[in-house]
C-alpha cells in the first residue's frame, strides 16, 4: 500500500515536473506545477507531516500558484519562441546526460548504507500540535523574523507593482 | 504492507531538483524560470520532510515550513519585479533583458 502510494504519486510528481520544463506555454507549466505540489502533499502525508501537507496545498498550490496564473493572464504571456540550438548541444546532450546519470547511480550505490523504511503511520510528530509547540518555543525567533520578512515583502511588492503616479 | 526506503524519497527530491535546474537554465520565459525555482524549493522541502521522518524529529518540518514562507514572500516580490520589467520593456524573454551584460 505504501509502496503503491509512493510509486503512483512519485510518478505523477515526476511526470508533471518534466511537463513543467518541456511545455512551451507558461499556463501549461503552471498547471503541471500544481500537479507536482499536489502529489508532494500526498507524499508529505505518507511521511507523517500532516500540517505541512495542508500548508502545501493551501499556501503553494493555492496562494502562490494563483499569483503565478494571475500574472501570466495579466501579462498575456504567449508561447515561447524556440531559440536556435547549437550543433554540439544537439549531438552531445543526451549521451552526456545518460553518462552523468549512470555516474550518479554508481556513486549512490557506492555510498548507500542499510537504511530506514517509511511506513504510513510510523511517525506522529507532524501534526499541528507538535509543529505549533516547536514553532512557538524552539523556533520563536525565526518565526518572528519571518513575520517581519513577510511585512517587508508586502511593502516591497506594493512599491514595485504600483502605477507611477504624478 | 510494503514499505518504502527513505532514500527513494531523496532520489525523487533529487530528480525534481534537477528538473528545476534544467528548467531554470533552458527556459527563456521569465515566468517559467521563476516556476522552476519554485520546483527546486519544493524538492528541497521533500528531502527535509524525509529526513525528519528518518530521525523522528519535527525540526525538519519547521525548516520546510520556513522555506515555504520565504518562497511565498519571494513569489510576491519576484512577480512584482516581473510586472515592472514587462511594463518597462514589453517583453518576457530573458534574452532581451540583458542590459547588465553591457
Amino acid at each position: 500500500m505504501d509502496l503503491i502510494l509512493f510509486l503512483v504519486f512519485g510518478a505523477i510528481a515526476l511526470v508533471c515536473a518534466v511537463n513543467v520544463v518541456v511545455q512551451r506555454h507558461p499556463i501549461s507549466s503552471a498547471v503541471s506545477l500544481i500537479g507536482v505540489m499536489g502529489s508532494l502533499a500526498i507524499l508529505y502525508l505518507l511521511l507523517g507531516a500532516e500540517f505541512l501537507a495542508a500548508a502545501q496545498v493551501i499556501v503553494y498550490a493555492g496562494a502562490v500558484m494563483v499569483l503565478f496564473v494571475f500574472v501570466i493572464m495579466l501579462l498575456n504571456a504567449g508561447t515561447e519562441i524556440r531559440q536556435g540550438q547549437s550543433f554540439t548541444v544537439q549531438l552531445l546532450g543526451v549521451p552526456v546526460l545518460i553518462g552523468l546519470l549512470v555516474l550518479l547511480a554508481f556513486l549512490g550505490r557506492l555510498l548507500s548504507r542499510p537504511e530506514t523504511m517509511v511506513r504510513f503511520g510510523d511517525f506522529h510528530g507532524g501534526g499541528p500540535k507538535a509543529v505549533g509547540e516547536a514553532l512557538f518555543t524552539t523556533f520563536l525567533l525565526p518565526f518572528e523574523a519571518t513575520s517581519v520578512l513577510i511585512l517587508i515583502a508586502i511593502v516591497g511588492a506594493m512599491v514595485l507593482a504600483r502605477k507611477e503616479m504624478d | 504492507m510494503q514499505q518504502v526506503p527513505t532514500s527513494w524519497f531523496l532520489m525523487l527530491a533529487a530528480a525534481l531538483f534537477t528538473l528545476g535546474v534544467a528548467g531554470f537554465l533552458f527556459r527563456r520565459n521569465i515566468v517559467t524560470v521563476f516556476m522552476s525555482i519554485e520546483l527546486m524549493l519544493n524538492a528541497v522541502n521533500l528531502s527535509f520532510v524525509a529526513f525528519a521522518h528518518q530521525h523522528r524529529q519535527v525540526d525538519g518540518h519547521l525548516y520546510a515550513f520556513f522555506v515555504m514562507v520565504v518562497a511565498a514572500a519571494e513569489a510576491a516580490v519576484g512577480l512584482a519585479i516581473i510586472l515592472t520589467v514587462f511594463r518597462n520593456r514589453g517583453t518576457l524573454n530573458i534574452d532581451d533583458v540583458d542590459s547588465m551584460k553591457d
